[in-house]
């Protein structure tokens, strides 16, 4: 079963400091989580054979990528037999479904996953206007509003279709699929805010969380709009911080630190248009498709699942990843969440028990992988989830993405 | 309720650009030979797309083969100009200096194809009135070279200059 033939596994994780605004290098919070992640495998620098990471190398937007694949190899003079990185992959886990392949072909033996982001920092004094082209930020300068200045940068690829209406984020994006799933299953305002007041409860008890305050559903329906239906806390927070995952062979368990978290399954499926906004049905995405294949090389099923650690870059596209996974029915997401008990710690289902992007900062993706795999080997601490029976989580799923972009892992104990 | 409806909305007009300053700030697309029909059909008040001329496949965005038959035999072509609210949102966060919220943001159905659909902005409504499945009309503001295709209410269009 599974898609590796039960040769790829997940030895060690490791995360820097996480904060609203670091002002700290990326590379060396890069760093930092790298070396935590090796040592946390019970291995040294010696042992990385094989760098994989999401996205590579960007300049723009600002802070959108910490450090590519070559400064990790240079900074910590690694011998690679196995390479990889860049923003064309099934969302940012695809980087580690990559290592995963990597591993299971015998490419490399032990490959350190990453995913840096400063997007905290970097647009500090400007707000996120300031990653605008054309606003003096990401695309060339730009300068004062206003056409035909002739300095103003042009938008081609998918720009072009939603720059010149004014709608720039997947936060327009991605609230227009949200408007659709309201209108064909009914689902609230109160829905999503289920969801962000249950990240925030989890966050309290993460202390690398960036918002920790109580948060009831009356602060959140309160909160200012941004693109309805989404407001201020549908959103997520930016922030500075890495996360490292080292994926390795499953033959290297005996020179690992501790049992490793064996990958039983993992979806990078997209059978639709890769697109914002031409994806054949807005209020699945293509979390659909992963979600479906995720479950066709395994003999678990939804219900097995102790801890559910799914991508909330905005609230809905959590309760999108719920449906997409089969822990509810197609359009039920609204009514799974509603009141928030069953996603809660000690619920049916609990849900981004770190706090989420939403509550505990936009690690963007690697860090709902990093928290399935921390409960998996009990090491929680306060946020430690416990099962019925006095049980520890024994199944997770971390998933990742939206709109196109969809990954998603099924994770064991061994 | 107050609403963002640019001063030329509703001019499908081949005139001459009104006054810049009356104009919201807009980023404006790139020409090339494959986007350049649908960015300047308003010149002629069309809303144009490419059309596979062997199996008769509307393509957009635009494409270099048709997606379905693989012919090269693409044409371009004016649609209807009719469409239907697929979906929308209501945008209130200030992104850009100039243009000012609130507006509308929409994924519009049109009716030449099943799935035939693009990303556009609504003008001439409140933007508490609009709601998925009102019929709209294309209508344009020029920018400099290129004649953005906004949507409006059917209803609202006979003699309204949408203020």
């Amino acid at each position: 079963m599974g898609f590796f033939d039960d040769r790829a596994v997940i030895s060690g994780v490791g995360q820097s400091d996480v904060g609203r605004r670091l002002f700290r290098d990326p590379l060396d919070l890069t760093l930092d989580a790298a070396l935590a992640a090796i040592d946390d495998a019970g291995l040294t620098r010696d042992d990385i054979d094989g760098i994989s990471t999401y996205p590579g190398n960007m300049a723009v937007p600002p802070g959108f990528s910490g450090a590519g694949v070559t400064e990790v190899h240079e900074a910590l003079r690694l011998e690679l037999d196995w390479y990889a990185g860049g923003p064309e992959s099934p969302g940012q886990l695809g980087s580690v479904v990559d290592a995963c392949a990597a591993v299971a072909a015998g490419m490399a033996r032990h490959v350190l996953c990453f995913r840096t982001v400063w997007e905290g920092t970097a647009q500090a004094g400007g707000g996120r206007a300031s990653v605008m082209p054309g606003m003096g930020g990401a695309i060339g300068g730009g300068g004062a509003a206003g056409g035909g200045s002739g300095r103003i940068p042009r938008m081609s690829g998918f720009t072009q279709w939603v720059m010149p209406y004014g709608a720039p984020s997947a936060a327009n994006w991605i609230a227009m699929m949200a408007t659709r799933h309201f209108h064909e299953f009914g689902t609230r305002r109160e829905h999503l805010g289920a969801i962000a007041v249950n990240a925030r409860a989890n966050a309290a008890l993460n202390p690398k969380a960036v918002y920790t305050d109580p948060m009831s559903l009356d602060d959140y329906l309160g909160a200012r709009m941004i693109s309805w239906p989404f407001g201020l806390y549908d959103c997520d927070v930016p922030a500075d911080g890495c996360t490292a995952v080292i994926v390795s062979r499953a033959d290297t368990a005996p020179d690992l630190r501790k049992p490793p978290i064996r990958v039983e399954s993992v979806g990078t499926a997209i059978h639709g248009r890769p697109s914002w906004d031409q994806w054949d049905d807005l209020t699945t995405m293509a979390l659909r498709d992963a979600g479906a294949q995720l479950w066709t090389r395994t003999d678990l099923r939804p219900g097995d699942v102790d801890v559910a650690e799914l991508y909330d870059g905005f609230s809905f596209i959590a309760l999108c990843w719920l449906e997409a996974l089969g822990f509810c029915g197609k359009g039920e997401g609204g009514p799974f969440v509603e009141g928030g008990a069953r996603i809660a710690r000690d619920g049916e289902l609990p849900l981004n028990t770190q706090g989420g992007q939403l509550s505990a900062g936009r690690l963007h993706g690697y860090g709902f992988l990093h928290e399935a795999c921390t409960q998996l080997w009990g090491e929680a601490g306060d946020r430690q989830v416990v099962r019925p029976g006095d049980r520890r989580p024994e199944v997770g799923v971390a998933a990742a993405g939206g709109g196109p972009l969809a990954g998603c892992l099924l994770l064991t104990t061994s | 309720m107050s609403e963002t409806v640019p001063a030329e909305a509703g001019s499908p007009s081949s005139e001459a650009a009104p006054p810049a300053p009356a104009q919201p700030f807009r980023l404006l697309p790139q020409l090339d030979d494959r986007n350049r029909p649908f960015w300047t059909g308003g010149e002629h008040g069309e809303l144009r797309l490419w059309r596979c001329q062997a199996c008769g496949h509307w393509i957009h965005p635009p494409s270099v083969r048709c997606p379905l038959c693989l012919s090269k035999e693409l044409a371009v072509e004016a649609t209807s100009g009719r469409a239907v609210v697929h979906t929308y949102t209501v945008n209130h966060q200030p992104w850009f200096p100039g243009l000012e919220p609130p507006y509308v943001v929409a994924i519009v159905d049109l009716p030449e194809q099943p799935g035939l659909r693009l990303t556009t902005g609504l003008v001439g409504v409140p933007v508490d009135k609009v709601r998925i499945g009102l019929d709209v009309e294309v209508c344009f503001e020029r920018y400099d070279d290129v004649w953005l295709p906004f949507f409006r209410p059917v209803a609202a269009a006979a003699g309204s200059e949408a203020g």
